[in-house]
């Protein structure tokens, strides 16, 4: 097949600019009347203003507010908006060195000890609010954009063709897979590979019999395949972003593989009907695909036309909603953790990303951030016998008796041995 | 010395009617086969030192050794000599529990009275057998001590593994091992990474000896290892075989070590038992080509 | 006191589901899951000490805060059920409150206490209560990190083989190391034991004055670890002993004699309190026994 690059890229970039400007919040906002949005972000999105401060280094709430807007709430693109324009800045100077102590606090707590001179001062936190969604936020005006002024019904789709994957798409009952759906006009690049014969074909079965559901078993390593898209699947951006950068960077078996493929969109929802056991699509949720061809997969394998093929790996992201970076985090880990014990080619340490232990226990948003905040949690009394116990005597008293017994004084060896053999 | 074109099928064994000596058997092996693949009809055939190969043309699995049987007597020592594959470090493996074998028996005198087959216990009791009946000296420390905690810590841990619970009587033990090893007791709390290789190696067999075991196995416990610091540490070997009555197990390339310590010998290739016998029979007359080659190149 | 006004659950009106007014289980978990988490138990009970995997679900409180032991607790929990929460031995904790909270609005029926003799469920957070229990009563504690032997190995896989074949020479190593180093035990709270004489448990950070009580304790301990995913069991009547020396026995923590402040006892464990003036007091960490002893004396 002959490859013919596009012409038409400039034009392409100035499309894709449009529709990004044309969905912001601000048009959003004003259609549904509201205020300025800067406003609602600083009022109603302080964490993330906060955030976004934070991890842009500037200490900017209303600047920051914009960077949110911009961004349409992607935090790693708004971070990145006020990282480069705090690099505008001109440095003027140094502070003066400055104290904690000094600080006018409007939250204090410690964990070593119940009662603390100037008292626990719990502030305004979250912590020991019970997590339920407040519904009246739901029935008080707050209805949801989604549908309303998103991008992809105002703006007609760029090709032109009649897109029946919108998010309210209403029952279609389908006689069999292909009729009453519009056949999807991107045909995935693994399955032209495929048929060209430059990719081993997918196997015939599932190499599991059923998926594993990490909702009602927990992992006990090693696991699965299944297992380990599930969790990663809706783990936390950030934490996947680190290992999947920590292997790109040579920290495990790092000869990174090619993006097939990012696609963006949505997709069905089916289930078997009750009574006439047909498929039948309920409904359709937006949905983030990465496939990445890695360097190696397994032994060489024969194609469709017969060749002997080097057989490149495939590894799969999928995210729901639109989250680009978390779907090619994911499917550079699933490379990684397919590569898995092997990639500790010289026998030595299996890397991070490569270990499925550590990948699976630490991406999960929920427990690593309560894991993490749960120090806040009160620890007087383990403080307190750690503290006790340090204060036993008996230093010393073992080693000195047996100095005694043996009739030598022992030398503490600080370099390595020389002259024992 | 012809090359090597075609080789027998059979294994040639030099074994003489000896006098039936009063040792026991501390530890006896039938059939021990080790494969790294799931394995076809046509493994067995296909692989083995007549093919020069591991592994099964027609499965790709390797089969690390098979057909592998020997039995060593309390106090003896055994040889197992090869090159790389020949599958002579899998044999220990399998026997330390590091890994699975797909077939054959052990037993342990110390087991059952020698008549159940240690492969198929449970992994608790085999653990428990390792723990208390076995010691392993690996070629590497790395693999054999844990270098963050104290010499005398890894001695311990086989000792507080076999379930004693008073500090003052590990530590006397550990320490009196590890002076029998010439590690002075002033360096017992010192972990082994700050120990050169030669002390490294003499940790571990302090540890191995811990328990007072029934066997023990050391695996190419000398390669790496500078001549000097071997000669020392084959010259503590032999001091033991001579006092501690436990049946060994040494695996090693060089026949010079082989020689020093094992009165019977068993040649691999490939994963096969080539040829087997009394060491000094198989140094000055080996029989099959491949014993020949190898004696031939240390002579030269 | 931070009492939190929460007057009802707020009210989804895409739930049908029968039970509370605000649409919500009772008890707040539904019965599916409420199964699986009964079904660990009873394993949990049956294999004393033995971390048993379950599937945890989420709870609109965060993972490290309680989940585990919430679950336990919810799926316990019932009409005529009197439910004592406590946190480092307070009733008044914060945590505890937030928890106390969430089953007085999702389970109708059950009341809740301070007075420990009151209770029939005790879900705790680092203590056990000073007032002696009885059989009636159920220990529900609140559970970081269930794994005793992590200080020693990292992986997963790893600690389950060791636990299924009993090979705990590493934690003894380390604590043969740690009097090595010190002269003396120094491990503190959560304190490892050995349940019914086979698993190695972590008893959840109770300081070493607690580890005593669950030794033949006439009442059952449950262990809810959320974030971890494990449940385990001390059944009424188990041997629970700590990991000791016999000439390095274990030890609970030493007051020097001190009192506490607010009611005079000796025999309790004390918290210490900084003063504005840079002394400090002790006073108890069980705060409700520490109220029922002053008003004994007349003090209140």
């Amino acid at each position: 097949m002959g490859y013919t690059p596009v012409k038409g890229g400039a034009d392409a970039v100035r499309a894709a600019a449009e529709l990004t400007r044309s969905s912001s919040s601000q048009l959003i906002a004003d259609a549904l009347g509201e205020r300025s949005t800067l406003d609602h972000v600083q009022a109603h999105l302080g964490a993330a203003v906060d955030r976004i401060m934070g991890e842009g280094g500037l200490f900017a709430p209303d600047l920051a507010a914009v960077a949110i807007t911009q961004a349409e709430g992607d935090m790693d693109e708004a971070a990145l908006l006020l990282r480069a324009y705090r690099s505008t800045l001109p440095r003027l100077g140094y502070t003066q060195p400055i104290q904690g102590r000094d600080m006018r606090v409007t939250r204090r707590i410690s964990a070593a000890f119940k009662d603390i001179p100037g008292g626990q001062l719990l502030g305004r936190t979250r912590d020991y609010t019970h997590r339920l969604l407040d519904f009246s936020l739901l029935d008080n005006g707050g209805a949801s954009t989604r549908g309303q002024g998103h991008a992809e019904t105002t703006v007609p789709p760029l090709d032109g063709h009649a897109d029946d994957h919108r998010p309210d798409a209403t029952v279609t009952a389908d006689a069999s897979d292909g009729a009453g759906f519009t056949w999807p006009p991107f045909p995935k690049v693994s399955d032209t590979l495929r048929d060209i014969g430059s990719i081993a074909p997918l196997p015939e079965q599932s190499p599991e019999e059923t998926p594993f559901d990490i909702t009602r078993e927990s992992l006990r390593f090693p696991v699965p395949r299944s297992a380990w898209l599930q969790s990663m699947a809706r783990g936390e951006t950030a934490a996947m972003v680190c290992l999947a950068y920590s292997n790109l960077r040579g920290y495990g078996y790092a000869d990174h593989g090619t993006i097939g493929e990012v696609r963006v969109g949505s997709l069905p929802v089916k289930i078997l009907h009750p009574v006439t056991g047909v498929a039948v699509t309920i409904g359709s949720f937006e949905a983030t695909e990465c496939e990445m061809f890695g360097p190696e997969g397994d032994a060489p394998v024969t194609g469709a036309k017969g060749r002997l093929l080097p057989a490149f790996g495939l590894s799969y992201g999928l995210v729901i909603g639109r989250n680009e970076r978390k779907a090619i985090a994911m499917s550079i880990l699933d490379s990684a953790l397919q590569a898995g014990e092997l990639a500790s080619i010289d026998g030595g340490e299996v890397a991070p990303s490569n270990d499925q232990e550590m990948v699976l226990s630490h991406i999960d948003g929920i427990e690593s951030t309560g894991f993490v905040e749960h120090l806040k949690l009160p620890h007087y009394v383990t403080f307190g016998s750690q503290i006790r116990t340090q204060m036993s005597p008996r230093r010393d008293v073992m080693l000195a008796a047996e100095r005694t017994l043996a009739g030598i004084t022992p030398e503490v060896a600080t370099e390595r041995g020389t002259g024992d053999e | 010395m012809s090359a090597i074109a075609t080789l027998p099928t059979e294994i040639v064994r030099h074994d003489h009617v000896a006098s039936r000596n009063a040792e026991q058997i501390a530890l006896k092996v039938e059939n021990l086969e080790a494969r790294y693949g799931r394995g076809c009809s046509a493994c067995h055939e296909l692989t083995g030192p007549e093919h020069s190969t591991n592994v099964c043309g027609q499965c790709g699995t390797v089969i690390a050794c098979a057909d592998v049987s020997f039995a060593v007597r309390a106090g003896r020592t055994l040889g197992i000599v090869g090159e790389s594959g020949s599958g002579k470090t899998t044999v220990l493996r399998c026997l330390y529990g590091d890994l699975n074998p797909a077939g054959g028996t052990a037993s342990l005198m110390t087991y059952e009275d020698g008549r159940a087959n240690l492969f198929t216990a449970s992994a608790q009791v085999r653990r428990r057998v390792r723990n208390f009946d076995m010691g392993m000296v690996y070629q590497h420390a790395r693999d054999g001590l844990n270098l963050r905690i104290s010499a005398g810590g890894n001695v311990a841990e086989r000792l507080l593994a076999a379930e004693w619970r008073r500090v003052d009587q590990i530590r006397a033990r550990a320490g009196h091992l590890l002076e029998r090893m010439e590690i002075p007791r002033s360096r017992m709390d010192t972990p082994p990474s700050a120990f050169s290789g030669g002390m490294q190696q003499r940790v571990q067999i302090a540890r191995a000896l811990a328990n007072g075991p029934a066997v023990v196995l050391l695996d190419e416990m000398t390669s790496g290892l500078d001549v000097s610091v071997q000669a020392g540490v084959l010259d503590l070997v032999l001091e033991l075989q001579r006092t501690e009555g436990v049946a060994m197990v040494v695996v090693s390339h060089d026949l010079g070590v082989i020689r020093l310590l094992c009165e019977r010998t068993m040649v691999m290739k490939n994963g096969r038992v080539v040829e087997s016998g009394l060491t000094d029979q198989i140094l000055e007359d080996p029989r099959h080509p491949y014993t020949q080659l190898l004696v031939s190149s240390v002579n030269a | 006191m931070n009492e939190a006004v929460v007057s009802e659950m707020p009210h989804d009106a895409s739930r049908t589901q029968s039970g509370t007014h605000s649409g919500y289980s009772y008890a707040f978990l539904d019965e599916l899951t409420k199964k699986s988490v009964r079904r660990a138990i009873l394993k949990a009970v049956a294999v004393p000490g033995y971390q048993v995997p379950f599937g945890s679900t989420e709870l609109p409180i965060a993972r490290g805060w309680g989940t585990g032991g919430l679950q336990v607790t919810l799926s316990l929990i019932g009409p005529g059920d009197v439910l004592k929460v406590i946190d480092q031995g307070s009733d008044d904790s914060v945590n505890a409150v937030n928890i106390r909270q969430l089953v007085e609005l999702t389970a109708p029926g059950v009341d809740t206490t301070a007075a420990t003799e009151e209770a029939t469920i005790i879900q705790t957070r680092h203590r056990i209560p000073e007032a002696p229990l009885h059989a009636d009563q159920i220990m529900v504690f609140q559970v970081p990190l269930p794994e005793p032997l992590r200080v020693v190995e990292r992986r997963e896989s790893e600690t389950r083989r060791m636990h299924a074949e009993a090979d705990y020479g590493r934690i003894w190593v380390a604590l043969y190391e740690d009097v090595v180093q010190h002269g003396r035990i120094t491990r503190s709270a959560g304190y490892p034991v050995v349940v019914n004489g086979r698993h190695v448990m972590t008893p959840s950070p109770i300081p070493k004055w607690d580890v005593p009580r669950l030794h033949q304790a006439p009442f059952l301990s449950l262990f809810g670890a959320g974030r971890e995913k494990r449940i385990y069991a001390v059944p009424p009547l188990t041997d629970v002993v700590p990991l000791a020396f016999d000439d390095y026995p274990f030890a609970i923590e030493d007051f020097d004699g001190a009192h506490c402040a607010r009611c005079g006892s000796d025999d309790t464990f004390l918290v210490e309190v900084p003063q504005p003036d840079g002394s400090s007091v002790m006073s108890c960490s069980d705060e409700s026994w520490c109220e029922a002893r002053r008003t004994e004396r007349g003090q209140s």
